[in-house]
């Protein structure tokens, strides 16, 4: 399945994109996409502890099961006021 | 009223919204654009934001302020792009009939939104531009000399 991954900030920097398609496995969880993007994205290593993660439009943790065309956010600590 | 927006902002731009005839207190805070970061002079900010989820969790804070303290208006605006020193990047307007929980409510909110609402700044200066990320000054920093 197809999912849609946000970049921002720092990490849109670094991947050089502000959103990109992603393929993943049907069934596949946060943390199973999380572990496809140390490979997809080594450079964002050093962030990986920082960040954090929202499924469409939401925080969410590793558990929660993605589905075809969900939107994906990488967060990172925030900043606004 | 829960927004992200590229238009100035002036300070004045939520109180008639909030306000009700049964209202005694109305507190406004307006985060402002400093000239300096520590000790690094700040030349303007850059603002981003996830601005779809940046609206909801900005009603969600409304939400918590009205279970809270029993709070129906509030309002907060939060531009993006651009902002030189002295701007408003910033805008949260909470109306109460007595001022104590207006007072606290905005106080709360303005915390919440620097905890939840995904946001970004980042400072422009004479040494580059750096990413702030999370609250604190000794955040780690994502150089960037653009």
């Amino acid at each position: 399945m197809k999912v849609k991954l946000l970049f921002f900030a720092s990490c849109r920097d670094i991947v050089g994109v502000k959103e990109t398609d992603f393929e993943l496995e049907a069934s596949a969880t946060l943390g199973d996409l999380k572990y496809s993007l140390r490979s997809t994205y080594p450079q964002l290593a050093t962030r990986e502890k920082t960040l954090s993660f929202a499924v469409n439009a939401e925080y969410a943790d590793d558990s929660v099961k993605l589905s075809e065309g969900d939107e994906i956010a990488l967060i990172p600590p925030v900043s606004g006021g | 009223m829960f927004k992200i927006t590229e238009n100035a902002i002036s300070v004045d731009a939520l109180h008639e919204q909030v306000l009700r005839d049964y209202h005694g207190a109305v507190v406004t805070f307006a985060g402002v654009v400093r000239d300096h970061s520590g000790e690094t002079k700040t030349q303007f900010l850059e603002y981003e934001a996830y601005a779809d989820m940046a609206e909801k969790k900005m009603a969600e804070i409304g939400a918590e302020v009205n279970e809270k303290w029993g709070i129906e208006q509030i309002a907060i605006l939060h531009r993006i792009g651009r902002l030189e020193i002295g701007e408003i990047s910033v805008l949260i307007a909470v109306a109460s009939p007595h001022r104590a929980e207006a007072i606290h409510a905005c106080h709360y909110a303005i915390d919440r939104l620097k905890e939840i609402v995904p946001i970004w700044k980042k400072e422009v200066g004479e040494d580059g531009a750096f990413w702030v990320e999370g609250p604190s000054k000794a955040a780690e920093k994502n150089r960037d000399d653009s």
